[in-house]
């Protein structure tokens, strides 16, 4: 006769209730950093009081394209790229939602990168999230628009020699009114500034530093997570308000993280309706909660 | 069936071109978005919807390219509006993508070509009707879409309505496949009361929040219930390989059953979606095939043929696709042949020979674009055919 065992149950992981746990396990390789960038995300949620059926999530192509699978929102994973234009469609057409952007360097900064300037431009009430490993990690570490100077990549097997974006600088350019860049060592921080976003209107960014530990760190011998995690503390300097020209990532050099820039300008859609409002008087008719008739 | 939104129908006889009655028919079907990029000779479309949209509680937004154009009507779909782009070859080109993402993630949506010469940047003022294959196989992947011909402004009109009804009965992209003349072309339209207005309103679902199922097939229609973002519903939309939850599944068995449906949804219903105008084709010995602005050109060939003696009949492929398979196949062991004209070097053509499957003759009236035909080039194939 067998001794009855009382299992207790274990308590539930309060982030649990935001992910699409049906779904698990995640496709994430052991050590990569997507799953940390998203550990803050339901952070943030649970943290800023969220309405979550008010809450979209829209990702590209990519490993971190595929974040928006594995969270419990209205989620849309689009094409390689075009996260942002289908971000702007949805947000145009309901207001009332809260519009985050989730997706890779490569997807935002490389194909999708004539979409992401202009809707910075526009200054589209979107939260951009982009999980910069730098490389096209889901292909097998390509290079990428945000691959540093001289790194082995699968395309660059002697390293690489085409300057990298600046990802903050080139964001600010465009006209985003927020913008900051953490790593995944700095899970506090990053969590808090995407709290600050999901309030804040108008087109903001935050770049996050993660391994690949399977590709890009493997690849220039950087050691595994865990040592990139002990680089990320090496070399991180926290200036806030840093210009983000002084921001550029080299493959070992120091890097600036905190919340460079803060400011306001009217959104689109503020734009937009004073505009209509102002030449058209009563015949305009704002675009409201959508109908379907 | 529901009917139009007062709001925004203009009642009344006009005077228009091709493309502003499309606008018109796009706005009595109830779209309140556009995302467009300007391209010759579609963009009075948005030129239209952009100066009206205000005015009826519709939102137009000038994109970047239309690579972000056909992907932003997607996003504003799943916000819950009837949204819809215009484009002409070029952009076409661009919006492929966009198609079999459509088509994946079953986004009801309206996208018209206004068709000009081609390839690459060809005759950007100047008709054709060469973008009649790329529309059912310029994305990659197998899958059926919905395309309609409209040969006149007041078809536009008609035509653009039918589309967005199509769109939301089967979840599926449908375009509306006009050629510059068309387009450009000014006649009276007709716009009825919002009552008489047929409208085939989105099919938002009601069921149960925890066990919906955004990919499960509903009806003879095959087709899903919607639910869109901000309702609770919580969707997952992909255009991986997914599951009837919307997850992503990339197994050969879900893969199978999945496109399988795609496919069949408008293949099985092929007859019902098929409008095909038909005249003088009982006794006939030649029937002519031709859609869109070479229809009108082809009907002055069918009367100097008919005034010479000929037994002369006509078919207007009013869908393109599903092509009417089933109309050509009852005709061809009927005729000594069928006469197919078009402003393209062989496209639609290449159907009606599938269909005949060896029935009859089929003789090809070509050209390859920048203006119409010569009603004596079509009557030509018209006479070698009786003979
Ligand atoms: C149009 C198109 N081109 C190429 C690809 C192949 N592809 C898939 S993911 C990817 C790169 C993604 O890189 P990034 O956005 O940095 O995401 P990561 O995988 O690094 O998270 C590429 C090139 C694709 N899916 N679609
Ligand atoms: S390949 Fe790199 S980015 Fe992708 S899951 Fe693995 S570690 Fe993460
Ligand atoms: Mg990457």
């Amino acid at each position: 006769m067998s001794t009855p065992i009382c299992i207790q149950k274990a308590p539930e992981n309060p982030v649990e209730s935001f992910l699409r746990t049906d779904r698990m396990p995640h496709i994430w390789c052991p050590g990569c950093g997507i799953g940390t960038t998203v550990n803050c995300f339901t952070r943030a949620l649970i943290d800023s009081k969220t309405d979550l059926n008010k809450l979209s999530i829209v990702s590209g192509i990519g490993c971190t394209g595929r974040v928006a699978g594995y969270v419990n929102l209205d989620s849309f994973h689009t094409t390689h790229g075009r996260a942002i234009p289908f971000a702007t469609g949805l947000k145009l057409a309901s207001p009332e939602m809260t519009v985050v952007v989730y997706s890779g360097d490569g997807d935002l900064f490389a194909i999708g990168g004539n979409h992401l300037i202009h809707a910075a431009r526009r200054n589209v009430d979107l939260k951009v999230i982009c999980v910069n490993n730098l490389t096209y990690a889901m292909t097998g570490g390509q290079t990428g628009p945000a691959t540093p100077l001289d790194v082995i990549t699968a395309t660059a097997p002697y390293g690489t020699y085409d300057p990298a974006f600046n990802l903050p600088y080139l964001v600010e350019a465009a006209g985003a009114v927020y913008v900051a860049r953490w790593t995944t060592f700095h899970v506090k921080q990053l969590a808090k500034s995407m709290q600050e976003m999901f309030k804040k209107k108008g087109f903001c960014f935050i770049e996050v530093v993660s391994p690949c530990p399977t590709l890009y760190q493997r690849r220039n011998k950087m050691g595994d997570a865990l040592d990139t995690m002990k680089f990320y503390k090496e070399v991180s300097k926290v200036k806030h308000g840093a210009p983000t020209n002084e921001v550029g990532l080299s493959k070992s050099g120091e890097i600036i993280v905190g919340k460079f820039v803060d400011r306001e300008r009217p959104d689109f859609e503020t734009m937009m309706k004073a505009h209509l409002e102002a030449s058209l008087g009563e015949k305009y008719i704002p675009a409201e909660a959508p109908t379907c008739s | 069936m529901t009917h139009a939104d007062p709001v925004g129908v203009l009642t009344g006889a006009h005077f228009l071109d091709g493309d502003h009655a499309a606008c018109e028919g796009a706005i009595c079907a109830g779209a309140r978005f556009s995302a467009g990029y300007p391209i010759t000779p579609s963009t009075e479309v948005v030129e239209r919807f952009s100066h009206r949209a205000p005015k009826i509680g519709a939102t137009f937004i000038q994109m970047e390219d239309e690579l972000a154009a056909s992907i932003a009507i997607l996003g504003a779909v799943w916000g819950g509006v009837k949204a819809f782009t215009v484009t002409s070859g070029p952009g076409f080109s661009l919006m492929m993508e966009h198609i079999g993402y459509a088509v994946m993630t079953e986004t009801p949506c309206v996208f018209i070509d206004v068709q000009r010469g081609g390839p690459s940047t060809g005759l950007p003022t100047l008709p054709a009707q060469a973008d009649m294959m790329q529309v059912k196989w310029g994305s990659h992947g197998d899958y059926e879409i919905i395309a309609l011909c409209p040969n006149s402004p007041q078809e536009c009109f008609d035509l653009t309505i039918k589309a967005f009804n199509l769109s939301e009965k089967y979840r599926v992209p449908v375009f509306v496949m006009m050629d510059e003349v068309v387009g450009h072309m000014t006649e009276k339209v007709v716009i009825p009361r919002a009552e008489e207005i047929e409208i085939e309103p989105r099919h938002f679902t009601t069921q149960d929040k925890s066990s919906f199922q955004l990919y499960a097939p509903v009806g003879e229609e095959q087709t899903p219930e919607m639910a869109k973002a901000g309702d609770g519903y919580k969707v997952h939309v992909t255009g991986l390989t997914h599951d009837e939850r919307g997850y992503p599944n990339m197994t050969p068995a879900v893969q199978e059953r999945m496109v399988k449906r795609l496919v069949t949804k408008i293949r099985d219903n092929a007859e019902k979606i098929c409008i095909t105008e038909q005249n003088e084709v009982e006794g006939a010995d030649v029937v002519v095939v031709s859609y869109g602005i070479t229809s009108r050109v082809a009907q002055r060939a069918v009367e100097m043929a008919r005034a010479k003696g000929l037994k002369v009949g006509t078919v207007r492929l009013i869908t393109a696709w599903p092509f009417p398979d089933h109309v050509i196949r009852a005709i061809a062991p009927k005729v000594k042949g069928f006469v197919v004209a078009e402003l393209n070097l062989g496209q639609m053509v290449r159907e009606v020979e599938r269909s005949v499957a060896g029935k009859c003759r089929v003789a090809h009236v070509g050209h390859a674009g920048g203006t119409v035909h010569k009603p004596e080039e079509i009557l030509k194939a018209i006479e070698e055919v009786a003979r």
